[in-house]
């Protein structure tokens, strides 16, 4: 575990990966510091963001290397299915990157089971993991300006749907009708943290 | 009920207060204020809750008026500024007769100007803030002529403060003081003494997500790609071209380029009054 400096604000917490951040994440919720206003997980790290009138990250590092991580942690907030027209611009991409032909990578996208680890980049774009590392893609060396919404997305070993339009880097393997992000909801995010994924093909 | 109706909005004006923390799991970022400082004194002056929501003015070009009497007051960048033709100070709280027209012309120094109104701007809240959040679209409209807004009736007792004394916005150089990390490993060594060496100068591709810095050149030693992780307000991030951009309030929740160091919360207020071709130092300190 490296505990990294973010100003006055914030602590970045890294460690080796996902299964660790969750772990981690699980008991720092439950244990949560005096002070830490956010905690955000990603793929290897975890940032607490601090209210600096309250405590300083000095303070909460000694919290976080205290704490005891809770492996095997990954939360469960229910199951969606989400249908899948795969015309996406960059599946033929994805297909070349991974040495697989356009209809495996549509295989392996459907017959996984994803999960929702954290969320980020946009409200309601949620990081999704699953155990195939098959579809493991560098994200696009030129970022699109305007992805429109619905797009769903890999890189990087996680796979997402684009809430709303907003510029975006990853390979776009297909589209969904689903509304991923709608404020009127509670939770605004249909795809919060632990919830499972089944993208199914559109027909 | 009192309102304030929109005459004129300048070049941008939003609905602003402290933001919306905690809600970094569903992907929302905090936003508020760029300048926090400046609305949190313009709210103490006219006795209102701490988070109130009032407007922040980009570059002036603000104009309203109000049927009824009402207190305001304006902080942040000084704007010369009007009530009924007749000019008011900054940092103090200002009685608006009503039917008056309230004006602010084009600021010399800083960006943004705050105005608080006794009873806080009374809009709906999204996700339990007011605040405009111009990177994910969430909070109110941004103000338009002809938007009334509603005037809240949470105030606390009078300060009994006639005019604060706060430093106006530095029209000239400034000084920020930058904590190096959490990445600074993933750049040359002598990439500090870079960062601190010369003067960037803002760009005006700058928003209320970031200002676009231009200026010495960070070079990387790791070219691979950093996973995205979480980022705090103040935050430099590098792109490829080595030239930071430094995160504002609507910054978003998470990063994909590597953070040479953050600039402490107190001084991304200032940094927050810069204009674009204004030349900000970047002094590394420690926490």
């Amino acid at each position: 575990m490296r505990l990294l400096p973010c100003g006055d604000v914030g602590l970045l917490v890294e460690v080796a990966d996902l299964d660790e951040v969750l772990a981690l994440y699980a008991e720092l919720e439950d244990l949560r510091p005096e002070g830490v206003v956010d905690m955000v997980p990603a793929a290897r790290t975890l940032l607490l963001t601090i209210d600096p009138a309250i405590t300083t990250p000095t303070t909460v590092a000694t919290v976080v290397r205290g704490a005891t991580p809770r492996p095997g942690t990954r939360p469960h907030a229910g199951e969606i299915e989400v249908p899948v027209t795969y015309d996406g611009p960059d599946l033929a991409e994805v297909a070349s990157l991974t040495g697989m032909s356009e209809r495996e990578v549509v295989a392996v996208h459907t017959e996984q089971e994803w999960t929702v680890a954290f969320c980020g980049f946009a409200p309601g774009f949620g990081y999704m993991v699953c155990s195939d590392e098959r579809l493991t893609v560098p994200r696009r060396r030129d970022p699109r300006t305007a992805v429109p919404p619905g797009s769903v997305a890999v890189a990087g070993g996680f796979s997402s749907v684009y809430p709303r339009e907003s510029p975006g880097g990853w390979q776009l393997i297909g589209r969904t009708d689903v509304v991923a992000w709608d404020l009127t909801r509670d939770p605004p995010a249909l795809f919060s943290p632990g919830v499972r994924v089944r993208f199914v093909e559109a027909r | 009920m009192r309102q304030l109706e929109m005459i004129a909005t300048g070049a941008l004006a939003t609905i602003q207060d402290e933001g919306r923390p905690g809600l970094a799991g569903l992907g929302v970022g905090v936003s508020g204020a760029a300048d926090l400082r400046s609305l949190r004194l313009a709210n103490r002056l006219v006795g209102n809750q701490p988070g109130a929501a009032g407007v922040e003015v980009t570059f002036g070009g603000l104009a309203f008026r109000s049927r009824d009497d009402i207190d305001i007051a304006l902080t942040g960048a000084p704007t010369p500024a009007t009530v009924g033709g007749v000019p008011v100070g900054l940092n103090a709280p200002v009685r608006v007769p009503g039917g008056a027209e309230v004006r602010l012309s084009t600021p010399d120094a800083g960006v943004r100007t705050y105005l608080a109104v006794r009873g806080g701007i009374d809009v709906p809240a999204d996700l339990g803030s007011r605040a405009t959040d111009v990177m994910s679209g969430i909070g109110p409209a941004v103000l338009t002529p002809g938007t009334a807004l509603r005037v809240g009736d949470q105030s606390l007792a009078w300060p009994g403060v006639d005019v604060a004394a706060v430093p106006a916005p530095i029209g000239g150089d400034l000084d920020l003081r930058v904590v190096p990390g959490p990445r600074q490993d993933w750049f040359v060594d002598d990439a500090l003494e870079v960062l601190s060496s010369g003067y960037y100068e803002v760009s005006a591709d700058s928003n209320r997500v970031g200002m676009r810095l231009t200026g010495p050149v960070l070079q990387r030693s790791r070219d691979e790609e950093l996973p995205s992780e979480g980022v705090v307000r103040g935050s430099l991030q590098v792109p490829p071209t080595g030239q930071p951009t430094l995160f504002l309030a609507d910054h978003p929740v998470t990063g994909g380029y590597p953070v040479i160091g953050v600039v402490l919360s107190a001084d991304v207020d200032l940094a927050a009054q810069a204009q674009p071709g204004q030349r900000l130092r970047l002094r590394p300190t420690k926490e």
